[in-house]
């Protein structure tokens, strides 16, 4: 690897760079300090940034309190349920829209389409008293069902697909190999970036739902991480060092997630600019 | 589904080799029904029929338990349109869209370009800016509280200020939309990233030859293959917007702001069926948001294709 020149233009950008991601990173780090304060420290006027007396007791007693292992087991189960569902079915109607024939085909593509304009937010009422109705409130059922008819992840997916060379799936077929078998053992695999990104995206849109659990669970036992910080955490009367705490710890599963993903992401954008070239 | 296509394909095998590789082509594309029948299932159930669930129950008197709703005509819409907060909770989320939305775009645009051109620590730019994305709304809502938060907070801390940030009705909504450009930058910023990694070297350089310098080229290359993904960025971000409720909520301990200014659609439609229960009146606010939504994108639709053929 050759190291790349520092230029007079390269020194500006970098030092622009920096002064810009500092001022992303200075939230987080006003969080974190504050985190590290007493509840005390944490008010005093004026505020300061780095604490005086260094302290784990926020942290500690947002373990004492015991709700946040709860949300957290809670955010994983749905998240990880909603993101394996969602992969499943939007892989299979998005394969089904983009390679199949079947009566009504155009008219139901055309609902789903329509469904992209359709969020929660929209739905949130009729949707809550349909849950209902199912006996689905306050439970994981009711929490993971709802998000996982994603018309966004379909479309994507349909897109792909309808770039997939046919001839792929015809040789395959003329070998006497079924549909699924064709879907299972050549499309899939030749989606894997495609699935990775929808699977990204999902996770991290379902572990940072806030509005459709808020809507669902009165429970604080059923309660996800967003959600439980929001609600259980901020009725107390605020506790600024432990809310920072809690919402470091909502936080930081994601951004482990992202670092650990990206190398991939980039180690596929340079595999396929070496294949390109 | 699609029992029909399964007769079709019977007769096949009786006729010749040629014409059975054909069909037999063919038959791998054909009855995919079930490929699509289990997406369907949770769709009608979650999505299409609460759709028409609401617009049944926005002509009923219905209340949260569902039980005893009478019919009530068009009663509950003349009383939406009727409703000051229904026009004020939809102009607070207009005038938070109208707010968001052009920040958010030069944002990313700005910050995608300079990520782009770092030749050192690509990673470690990408990370910076996307990070704050990867946030629940709520925690990112918090955070803001905290650091909006006067005398104790870091923006007074920072720029020696004593301004009630989130209690002033002229500041709330402000506050809101500078937590939202920090919290959601990060994913317009990828979009133009991977927009700008698209484009290919040999146009720039050509103009280069061609003696055109850095301006030049931003606009005559740039900006005109960043149009598509700049629609897309925007439409998107339009969307989102008009839909905001987490971080106003949050912010404001769950109230309407100070004085209702920060208020949403959202908010309003939530605390009809959810706090007055009142689902009846709830669901004609959702139909009519509804109905405001699908002419945004309707309207993004019918623009695109009038670019499209005047582009021919």
């Amino acid at each position: 690897m050759t190291t790349k020149a520092w230029t007079p233009s390269q020194i500006l950008l970098t030092l622009l760079g920096t002064a810009v991601s500092v001022v992303f990173l200075a939230p987080f780090a006003w969080g974190l300090f504050t985190s590290l304060k007493s509840e005390t420290e944490a008010v005093e006027v004026p505020a300061h940034w780095l604490p005086e007396d260094w302290t784990g007791q926020a942290w500690k007693a947002l373990f004492d309190s015991g709700n946040i292992t709860n949300w957290f087991v809670n955010s994983l189960v749905v998240s990880v349920c909603v993101t394996s569902v969602v992969l499943l079915v939007s892989a299979l109607a998005g394969y089904g829209f983009a390679r199949t024939e079947f009566r009504g085909k155009n008219v139901l593509m055309g609902v789903v389409m329509a469904g992209l304009m359709i969020s929660p937010a929209v739905l949130g009422v009729p949707l809550f008293t349909t849950v209902q109705q199912m006996g689905m409130v306050d439970t994981y059922w009711g929490m993971i069902l709802p998000q996982c008819a994603p018309a966004a992840m379909v479309y994507i997916l349909y897109k792909f697909f309808q770039g997939i060379p046919r001839e792929l799936e015809e040789a395959a077929f003329i070998d006497g190999a079924g549909r699924w078998r064709v879907f299972f053992t050549i499309v899939l695999p030749l989606s894997r970036p495609s699935l990775a990104a929808v699977g990204i995206f999902t996770f991290i849109a379902s572990w940072n739902n806030f509005l459709w659990p808020y809507m669902v669970t009165n429970n604080p036992d059923l309660m996800t991480m967003p959600n439980g910080i929001a609600t259980v955490m901020n009725s107390y009367g605020i506790q600024w060092a432990q809310l920072m705490a809690g919402g470091l710890m909502a936080g930081l599963p994601l951004i482990i997630v992202f670092v650990f993903f990206q190398r991939q992401i980039v180690a596929g954008v340079a595999h396929t600019g070496l294949a390109g070239q | 589904m699609a029992t029909s296509a399964h007769t079709i394909a019977a007769p096949a095998r009786a006729t010749t080799a040629a014409g059975s590789t054909t069909l037999r082509r063919k038959q791998g594309f054909q009855h995919g029904g079930w490929f699509v029948a289990p997406f369907l299932l949770l769709f009608a159930v979650f999505v299409i029929w609460p759709l028409l669930r609401g617009v049944y129950l926005s002509f009923t008197d219905a209340n949260i338990t569902g039980e005893g709703a009478s019919f009530v005509g068009l009663d509950n819409y003349r009383e939406a349109l009727n409703d000051p907060l229904v026009w004020d909770s939809l102009g607070h989320s207009a005038y938070f869209t109208l707010l968001v939305v052009p920040c958010i775009t030069v944002l990313a645009f700005l910050l995608a370009m300079l990520a782009h051109h770092i030749e050192r620590g690509k990673w470690l730019w990408r990370l910076c800016f996307f990070a704050p994305f990867l946030l629940p709304s709520t925690v990112a809502a918090n955070l803001w509280q905290w650091l909006f938060n006067p005398g104790t907070g870091m923006i007074d801390h920072v720029f020696g200020l004593q301004t009630p940030w989130l209690t002033d009705k002229s500041y709330a909504m402000l506050a809101i939309v500078i937590t939202t450009l920090w919290w959601t930058v990060g994913f317009s910023f990828l979009l133009y990233l991977a927009a700008l990694q698209g484009i290919p070297d040999h146009l720039y350089e050509a103009a280069r030859l061609d003696g055109a310098n850095a301006w030049h080229r931003m606009v005559h290359i740039t900006l005109p293959m960043l149009r598509n993904i700049t629609g897309l960025v925007i439409a998107l971000q339009v969307l989102a917007s008009l839909q905001i409720f987490d971080q106003a909520v949050v912010m404001m301990d769950f109230l309407p702001g100070p004085e209702g200014s920060t208020r949403t659609f959202v908010q309003y439609t939530l605390e009809e069926g959810f706090t007055s229960y009142r689902v009846g009146y709830a669901s004609a606010i959702s139909v009519i948001f509804f109905v405001i939504i699908a002419a945004v994108a309707l309207a993004r639709m019918w623009l695109l294709r009038n670019r499209e053929e005047s582009a021919r």
